[in-house]
């Protein structure tokens, strides 16, 4: 048993730390995500020269990690700055476009020259993509596209967006070049989108990538777990900077033992927040995969509301501002739980689901 | 035992709900559904069709030019004005200075003050929280120091809720530094044009602008703004803070957001399914639900012993800490079950680009907006040491 990082990863986590400690204002962040394109196009390339994105892909596929573990390393740092930039969407789309060849594309996204966005859910399918509608038409060797996408993370600006669409076959994987989108900032910053497609024209990656957008899903989530770990873990720092700071009643409010008691509440909740977000990335590629995936981003959404609403409070008035980096976490915390299936529909899967349990 | 309203208590709320249906603009009833900041002429318009019925000042009696309404009746006014999203209206004026003035004022500022505030001439403003003064409401500093006829005001207030709309703010100034804390506060009545008097906007967590900072710095008060005595102030402070937490449960809100939730369920579809018939989404509601009616019968208990003349600050801190927590139970409820589509900000589409009403799609500004009840009005760890105070006395 070992719990410590191995040496390379240790690097990377120290190299994206120091990088975003020393690169990643918030004010500025607070500008650039709440504005389209929704991020900072320098960030991204000074991210993605750092090797952030190259971390998603394995070496035999053109990158430089590719395990879940990669994965979760980059989001905690990703969400211990609370940095905007299109993480999420990236790390999707470019595991697909690994997944069915895209040599050329990989190398482009690994290097920051070009963007790639996921759009799989639709207004009525939030957690399970087999709800989906969208239908792919296939006219010879040309493929088009109808239905309504939505949470296309990261897709504003983005060159390239992979689709999910019905095909005789299953459910499909389909490349539209700068798709015209409808755009938006998220309640927490950075970019959004739905896609509108009537009979949009596109490339056909896969007839039938039903299992590789599981995968990819539960990726997703655990690198969303590992965000989530990443800003818990610095906004219980602030919150108890704060309140070590604050003077009411002649003395700390830190030293009021009613409000110590919530804050070791708060701690436990993020040590049960990372043990289950390390048994997430423990289980990635395992028969327990979507069970373990789904444990953790319940818990994560239960764990992230209570740490977000608890430091707001514990503030009390400046936590309510704009002004103040922790209100900005404790937003991104909550909305979290929003992305990529909630607590409720995690909760569903897990009861559904069999255990698989090792013969005794 | 009867837990069923009077004849005349029925009656009056039958007039409520017709005053309500037939006068309510439906601008206005939109944007308090919408989870909307109001324009300032959207209150003040509402505020001139209510002071046609003489319903503006709810609390004050009827030699002052209120209604005289007793506790219950004003019970029933603001829970069927939130049952059919009539906006509540700023407290400041109405239900703060009015019942300050009334018990503390001269016959002068009587005269003056409260039939500007009825008929939205002033807009008043509350000076009391200071960066270093909040739940220590009493270790404030901004100084009034006299000279001549005037005092001299130094300092800065914050959480100025509506400051923007206003032309006046009463606040809590310190007047004497050699006693203790709370016989060194007075309270004075300040022009927010007097020079050296500077408001600033703060934005809050949901990118809107409803409080805001004020800077004085060596601004001349006139030492007639004064209300009561000099270092009368607490008491003054005190007496209005329980007129603060008047309606403070919230019952009308939290029943008026429930009916929302169970609206929006009916329509929002996630993964083939109506949040309708999830069985966790029901389940919660339906605990909410149970939670809100005990809550009521505990407003109404309290309301009952008011009337008899026995309710005190713990009655009132109690129905804050519950009210609170089921109306944020509530916002909470209702952003989650939108799940996906909360996340955009509605703000940069178009009605029909969004895939949901835009009451809906306003939902997790709306949820993180009211993470302030349980933080203003005396914050709810306040409200448990009141509570605690008086369990464990000596």
């Amino acid at each position: 048993m070992d719990f410590n990082l191995s040496e390379d990863h240790q690097m990377l986590s120290d190299t994206l730390r120091r990088f975003l400690a020393d690169n990643y204002e918030i004010e500025a962040r607070n500008e650039q995500a709440y504005a389209a394109p929704y991020h900072s196009a320098d960030t991204w390339e000074a991210l993605a020269g750092l090797g952030t994105v190259g971390a998603f892909i394995s070496e035999e596929r053109g990158g430089f990690g590719g395990s879940a573990e990669d994965v979760a390393v980059v989001f905690e740092e990703i969400g211990r700055a609370l940095c905007a930039e299109p993480m999420l969407g990236t790390l999707m789309g470019l595991r697909l476009l690994a997944d069915f060849g895209c040599e050329e594309l990989v190398e482009a996204v690994i290097g920051g020259e070009a963007r790639c966005a996921l759009a799989i859910y639709e207004p009525q399918a939030a957690c399970d993509f087999s709800h989906i509608k969208a239908e792919a038409r296939q006219e010879g060797d040309r493929w088009f596209l109808t239905g309504r996408k939505s949470a296309i993370y990261g897709a504003p600006g983005a060159d390239y967006v992979l689709v999910a669409a019905r095909t005789g076959q299953g459910i499909g994987i389909f490349l539209a070049e700068k798709p015209e989108l409808i755009e938006a900032a998220m309640i927490d910053g950075g970019g959004i989108a739905d896609l509108v497609m009537d009979g949009l024209q596109v490339k056909c990656l896969s007839p039938d990538a039903t299992r590789q957008i599981e995968d990819v899903l539960d990726l997703g989530r655990i690198a969303l777990c590992a965000e989530a770990v990443g800003a818990m873990t610095h906004l219980i720092e602030l919150t108890v900077d704060y309140m070590k700071q604050r003077k009411q009643f002649g003395r700390e409010i830190a030293s009021f033992q009613a409000l110590q008691h919530r804050v070791v509440d708060m701690l436990v909740e993020l040590e049960q927040a990372r043990s289950i977000t390390i048994a997430a990335v423990a289980a990635y590629g395992s028969p327990d995969q979507s069970r373990v995936v789904s444990m953790a981003k319940n818990l994560i959404g239960r764990a992230g509301r209570h740490i977000a609403e608890e430091a707001i409070q514990l503030h009390g008035g400046i936590g309510m501002t704009w002004e103040y980096p922790g209100a900005h976490y404790a937003k991104r915390l909550v909305m979290i739980d929003h992305q990529l299936g909630d607590r409720t529909d995690h909760a569903l899967r897990i009861a559904s689901s069999a255990p698989t349990r090792e013969a005794a | 035992m009867n837990l069923e309203f009077s004849d005349d208590e029925r009656a009056f709320r039958d007039e409520v709900r017709s005053f309500l249906n037939d006068r309510l603009p439906d601008d206005v009833a939109r944007a308090v559904a919408e989870g909307r900041e109001l324009e300032k002429e959207q209150i003040l318009r509402w505020q001139a069709i209510l002071n046609e019925k003489g319903w503006v000042a709810t609390t004050w009696p009827k030699e002052n030019g209120g209604p005289g309404w007793t506790a219950v009746e004003r019970h029933i006014f603001s829970e069927e004005c939130a049952l059919n999203n009539a906006p509540r209206m700023p407290p400041f004026g109405l239900n703060m200075l009015g019942p300050v003035l009334i018990k503390f004022g001269s016959e002068q500022q009587k005269a003056e003050i409260l039939p500007r505030i009825i008929d939205g001439t002033d807009w008043w403003c509350q000076g009391y929280s200071e960066p270093g003064a909040g739940s220590d409401l009493a270790s404030l500093k901004t100084r009034a120091v006299r000279d001549g006829d005037d005092y001299i005001v130094n300092g800065q207030k914050t959480w100025t809720t509506l400051g923007q709309h206003a032309n006046k703010i009463f606040c809590l100034v310190r007047t004497d530094n050699e006693v203790k804390p709370q016989a060194g506060i007075s309270f004075l009545l300040v022009d927010l044009d007097t020079p050296g008097v500077e408001m600033r906007p703060i934005r809050l967590i949901d990118g809107g602008y409803e409080v805001n900072e004020v800077f004085f710095t060596d601004a001349r008060v006139p030492v007639a703004n004064l209300v009561g005595e000099e270092n009368q102030g607490w008491t003054i402070a005190k007496y209005l803070l329980t007129h603060e937490r008047t309606n403070i449960a919230g019952i009308g809100f939290a029943t008026k957001d429930l009916e929302r939730f169970h609206e929006l369920a009916a329509e929002v579809t996630r993964d083939s399914q109506r949040i309708a018939d999830n069985p966790i989404y029901a389940a919660r509601a339906a605990e909410i639900e149970a939670d809100l009616e005990a809550l009521r019968i505990t407003n109404l208990r309290m309301l009952a012993k008011t009337r008899d003349g026995a309710a005190g600050g713990v009655e009132s801190s109690l129905l804050k800490l519950k009210g609170t927590q089921i109306r944020q139970s509530l916002q909470d409820l209702y952003r989650s079950a939108l799940g996906p589509q909360a996340a955009p900000n509605a703000d940069d589409l178009s009605d029909n680009e969004l895939t949901v009403p835009v009451d809906a799609a306003r939902a997790a500004p709306v949820y993180f907006n009211h993470r302030k009840l349980s933080i203003f009005g005396g914050a709810n760890e306040i409200q448990r040491n009141i509570v605690a105070k008086e369990l464990f006395r000596g």
